[in-house]
């Protein structure tokens, strides 16, 4: 059975909620800016509810089972975190209330700036970017805005190995910035040759996934660092993959002058089916000025029975403003609680063991699916999607059987220099029963792609719907569903 | 935390990956600052921790129990239990973006139905899945338009009444394209000036007009005029809206706007200190190869059932690279969600309804503060749920004193208008009742005389 | 794959038709199967243009993937074809004919001399597919 649209199961006269009426006298409306009409769904309260919980039903979730999605770290996202989001002093302040009657939320603020200090090693965070790519984007402008204030006009290129995510590339040219594309050498390193051969006094930074998106630490990471600081370059660190390092090194003590940060990744706060996320950005000392406004910082000094007083600081040379407001707060608080909770064993704790389990998978599927950069890795790997001997099948067909065995497939076509990749991160959550399930549908889909692949190609079999036609879905447009009228 | 292996289970794992101890992981990891000590407190039990972030939240004094007039942008509606209910469900809390629509359809749909709700509110054509909030919207348009001109065209002209942290983020966004310039919000220009007045900014050099719709000072300007006038130069015009007030006043869509994008959180998203809001994006089906951010359109399976899908891909950074014209992955996918559920249970007869109680009220409360001898009315253009007053003393005065009587006064407008010294902003939603609105009045009346 | 005689081409997949001064440029039957199913393309020139070789003269986008085509000679725009607009799937079905992307006045018609011819150009795809 399809789900009907909110908009076929609208009858006229119906709605899901009602309010009180008006208290007040009622004043003139300005009739020439009305509008005459508003044909929104007309639905009651348990109608949607079902319509929705319908809707949920469609999804594959955390909640259901392991989700393996390279680079994306689909940890447990404990329920906590919904709680304390919504305590009421939290979700019913205003963003623009005196400073005074919100020291809660400031309190917090600053300690989290504190606390990623403390994971990353660097001098000084700002919590303001929506979203990972919004953090690189701020990191690029700040980058820039370095270069510019020391008057180092020429450095407009930015260097980003083929491995990268595409928001790399896409943050650097939106403000401008030429980007240089570095290849990887045969184990999965910068190739440190190119970096050389590509590094001058125009380069105005690298941007670094380490460990990179084949879920390797680079075996020259120092080399790496120094060969762009030599040139006068800047060194943006992706923090995308962070969860590999908690309490095993300090980015910041690699050289790495400024990364952000993937609240939604690192420290579980939930994907939502696309957002929202959090990109704090952490920088060196020589950046501190040019942090986007504002950064929460003390305004008064503690004195004998008084806390400090905490409020809103704009640094002396600050790119500007990234949003409105201050940072998706509720997202913070979240992480705020994850960190808490963690403490400095508890995250070293949780990378050990997403390392660990990711070891573990490669170690169990290397002799049925090829790796090619076969060494130990940190929190992912890759794998290829196909055989010689199995003609015909890719990793996209391998992806759509999983979805039969109620698996979600990993990461697929993804990095771009390994064909037909298949990237997976299990995180540290899994158990060692839930892996080994995951282990055990793998090797049997392998068998199926040989001895019976159109198994594979036909997939998912069991799933709400088919194989989608993605080229009617862009050619016949429909963006929107009927209207009610 | 949260790490489900027993001790033997890791040693079982480590033999077979081959290695003896976990440290055998790391080896990588340059020796030197492997291991740092981490700065941090001693990590909690769950019921420690709810205790530390409850002191952490109730030394905040908040709209949760005070009479809250501030408004400048996020507004502290009412939204019902299922709005939360729903989002809270794990099916869609701890889903991923819907790349695998074979089982993603719940959240693929939600979006669809996002898509389709704000187009008809807009009245646009087509709407994307989400920005971070209105201010990126904003920006976003801004790139939008640059692009569609190919970077001929080098003119911005922005109305001095967006709200001032929308126009800081558009010039943050906009700092790496040579030779564009942005002109029309400068400090002296007329705040009273009608929209329509910024014709003599527009030229054929112009690529796009922003305005703001009920704008930050709460007043409803008719558009018609200053759109016409742009597209005779050929440029586009965005609008940036409060999408609950199109409950009631006519959706620029109407009016001809290309463009219109709005914070979405007045739409049964809590205040939550700024955020996660909404960054609404509506436009003209014409443009929408240009329009960043992810598409969900309706097609078919192989068995020609209906489903959903994410869709002009190659228009995204994970495609194009560093051809895209905007970098965002990450949405607001979950935000977008709630103000779905919101706009169905509100309906038809539902949002209307909180939009003119919100008119109302702010009505009564302009009314009765207009009379206090002291306080002048700024302006008297029409208005929606926001409004400005002259004050006899300076705001932050007045708010101090109002916060005494259980009361967040209105935004100081003196902090990014220099000619508003002493002039307050202030908001009323459906949430506001008339004892709040009685008792703001008698400490505004009081204060005058302190 | 089709790969006309009376064509020249260019090493990112452009092909070029001659007749006197006037060029007509599309992509090949090659490069739209590389791209898959075309969904939108975009052409950003319009008559009067000036364009060198190299220029980028439209953005094409398939389900999965989106590739600029360039210019393979120099000259003057004399006509766009605003057919693709509407109707990209042209590109698949017949690169070569209706879904021809620009014409040119040359500057140098001895311009096309650098470019491949159609065994060449064969040769260069099939070295590409294994």
């Amino acid at each position: 059975m399809r789900e009907p649209t909110i908009f076929e199961l609208s009858s006229n006269g119906r709605t899901g909620v009602i309010f009180p009426e008006a208290d007040v006298p009622l004043a003139e409306l300005p009739e020439k800016m009305l509008r005459r009409d508003l044909p929104l769904p007309e639905i009651s309260e348990i109608d949607v509810v079902r319509h929705f919980t319908h809707l949920s039903h469609l999804n594959y979730s955390i909640d259901e089972n392991i989700y393996p999605l390279g680079s994306c770290t689909m940890k447990y996202n404990p329920r906590i975190n919904e709680e304390t989001a919504r305590m009421p002093g939290f979700i019913f302040s205003h963003p623009m209330q005196a400073i005074e009657t919100v020291q809660g939320n400031l309190v917090l603020m600053y300690q989290l700036q504190e606390w990623l200090k403390a994971i990353s090693g660097f001098h000084a965070i700002t919590l303001q970017p929506a979203a990972g790519a919004h953090g690189e984007f701020t990191g690029v402008l700040i980058i820039r805005a370095y270069h510019r204030d020391r008057n180092d006009l020429k450095r407009t290129k930015i260097l980003i190995p083929d491995s990268a995510h595409g928001t790399n590339p896409a943050s650097s040219s939106m403000i401008g910035m030429e980007v240089l594309t570095v290849p990887s050498d045969a184990r999965g390193n910068v190739d440190l040759a190119a970096l050389k051969k590509s590094c001058d006094e125009t380069t105005a930074g690298l941007m670094l996934t380490n460990p990179n998106t084949l879920g390797l630490f680079d075996e020259n990471i120092q080399q790496v660092i120094d060969i762009v600081h030599q040139a006068g370059g800047l060194v943006y660190g992706d923090g995308a993959n962070l969860n590999a390092l908690m309490g095993i090194i300090r980015p910041a003590d690699m050289g790495i002058d400024l990364m952000h940060f993937n609240l939604h990744k690192t420290f579980s706060t939930p994907h939502g089916g696309g957002g929202p996320g959090s990109g704090p950005v952490g920088v060196s000392e020589a950046l501190v000025d040019f942090l986007p406004e504002p950064v929460v910082g003390v305004i008064e000094e503690a004195e004998e029975d008084l806390p400090p007083l905490y409020g809103f600081i704009k640094p002396a040379k600050t790119i500007g403003r990234m949003k409105s407001f201050q940072g998706h707060f509720g997202v913070l608080v979240r992480a705020f609680t994850y960190i808490m909770m963690h403490g400095a064993a508890g995250l070293r704790n949780a990378s050990e063991m997403a390392v660990l389990n990711a070891n573990y998978l490669l170690a169990r599927l290397r002799n049925t699916y090829k790796v090619p950069y076969d060494r130990i890795c940190m929190h992912e790997f890759v794998a290829e999607g196909r055989w010689p001997d199995a003609e015909g099948i890719h990793a996209l067909d391998i992806a759509k059987r999983l979805i039969d065995y109620n698996l979600h497939p990993p990461t697929n076509y993804f990095p771009l220099i390994v064909p037909e990749a298949l990237m997976i991160e299990p995180t540290e959550t899994e158990s060692k029963q839930s892996l080994d399930a995951f282990v055990d549908i793998m090797i049997k889909i392998a068998g199926e792609a040989h001895s019976s692949p159109e198994l594979l190609k036909n997939a998912p079999h069991h799933a709400p719907v088919k194989r989608l036609d993605e080229v009617k879905a862009a050619r016949d447009l429909t963006l929107c569903c009927g209207r009610t009228e | 935390m949260f790490t489900p292996h027993t001790e033997t289970e890791v040693a079982e794992m480590l033999q077979v990956i081959g290695l003896s101890r976990l440290e055998d992981l790391f080896k990588l990891v340059p020796e030197s600052c492997r291991y740092p000590k981490l700065d941090l407190p001693q990590g909690l039990t769950e019921m420690e921790t709810r205790l530390e972030l409850q002191f952490l939240s109730e030394s905040n004094e908040t709209a949760h129990d005070q009479a809250c007039f501030l408004g400048a942008g996020a507004y502290n509606h009412y939204s019902p239990a299922a709005v939360d209910a729903i989002i809270r469900r794990g099916e869609f809390l701890t889903a991923y973006t819907p790349y695998q629509p074979e089982i993603s359809q719940g959240t693929l749909q939600a979006i669809f139905e996002y898509q389709s709700l704000i187009a008809l509110l807009t009245g646009m054509e087509v709407c994307n899945a989400s920005h971070y909030d209105g201010a990126t919207a904003i920006a976003e348009a801004a790139v939008m338009a640059y692009h569609t001109f190919r970077g001929k065209r080098s003119k911005i002209v922005i109305s001095p009444a967006l709200h001032p942290q929308y126009r800081e983020t558009i010039k943050t966004y906009l700092q790496g394209y040579a030779g564009l310039s942005i002109v029309g919000d400068e400090s002296d220009v007329d705040l009273h000036q009608h929209p329509s007045e910024m014709k003599s900014l527009i030229d054929d050099d112009t690529s796009l007009v922003i305005v703001q719709y009920p704008d930050f000072f709460g007043r409803v300007f008719e558009l018609k005029e200053i759109i016409e006038a742009t597209h005779a130069v050929g440029a586009l015009i965005a609008v940036s809206v409060n999408p609950l007030s199109l409950g009631l006043l006519s959706p620029p869509g109407e009016m001809g706007a290309d463009i219109v994008t709005g914070e979405g959180q007045s739409l049964g998203l809590p205040l939550s200190f700024g955020g996660p809001y909404l960054g609404i994006f509506a436009t003209k089906k014409e443009y929408i190869h240009k329009v960043a951010g992810r598409l969900v359109g309706e097609t078919v399976d192989k068995d020609g059932k209906r489903a959903y899908v994410l869709t002009l891909t190659a228009r995204e950074q994970h495609i194009r690279r560093e051809r895209a014209t905007s970098n965002i992955c990450t949405n607001q996918g979950l935000m977008a969600l709630a103000s779905t559920v919101y706009l169905s249970l509100l309906g038809r007869s539902g949002l209307k309804q909180v939009a003119s109680l919100s008119y109302h009220k702010a009505h009564f409360a302009f009314d009765r503060i207009s009379r206090i001898s002291g306080y002048e009315v700024w302006s008297t253009a029409p208005f929606f749920n926001e409004f400005v007053i002259k004050c006899p003393k300076p705001v932050e005065d007045i708010n101090f004193h109002l916060m005494d009587h259980g009361i967040i006064g209105g935004y100081d407008l003196g902090k990014t208008y220099p000619a508003l010294e002493g002039h307050m902003l202030l908001a009323c939603t459906e949430m506001t009742t008339r004892q709040e609105i009685d008792g703001l009045v008698n400490i505004l009346t009081e204060v005058t005389h302190a | 794959m089709n790969i006309p005689k009376e064509l020249k081409y260019e090493k990112t997949d452009e092909w070029v038709s001659v007749k006197d001064k006037m060029a007509t440029v599309g992509i090949s039957d090659y490069a739209q199967e590389q791209l898959s199913d075309i969904v939108y393309v975009d052409i950003t020139l319009s008559a009067g243009d000036k364009v060198n070789k190299g220029t980028v003269i439209a953005t094409i986008e398939s389900v999965k993937a989106a590739a600029d085509v360039n210019m393979p000679i120099g000259g003057t725009v004399v006509e766009v074809n605003s057919a693709l607009s509407d109707t990209p799937e042209l590109v698949n079905t017949d690169p070569y004919g209706a879904a021809w992307m620009v014409k040119v006045e040359m500057d140098d018609p001895q311009d096309v001399k650098s470019l491949m011819d159609s065994a060449a150009y064969e040769k260069y795809c099939a070295d590409r597919t294994h």
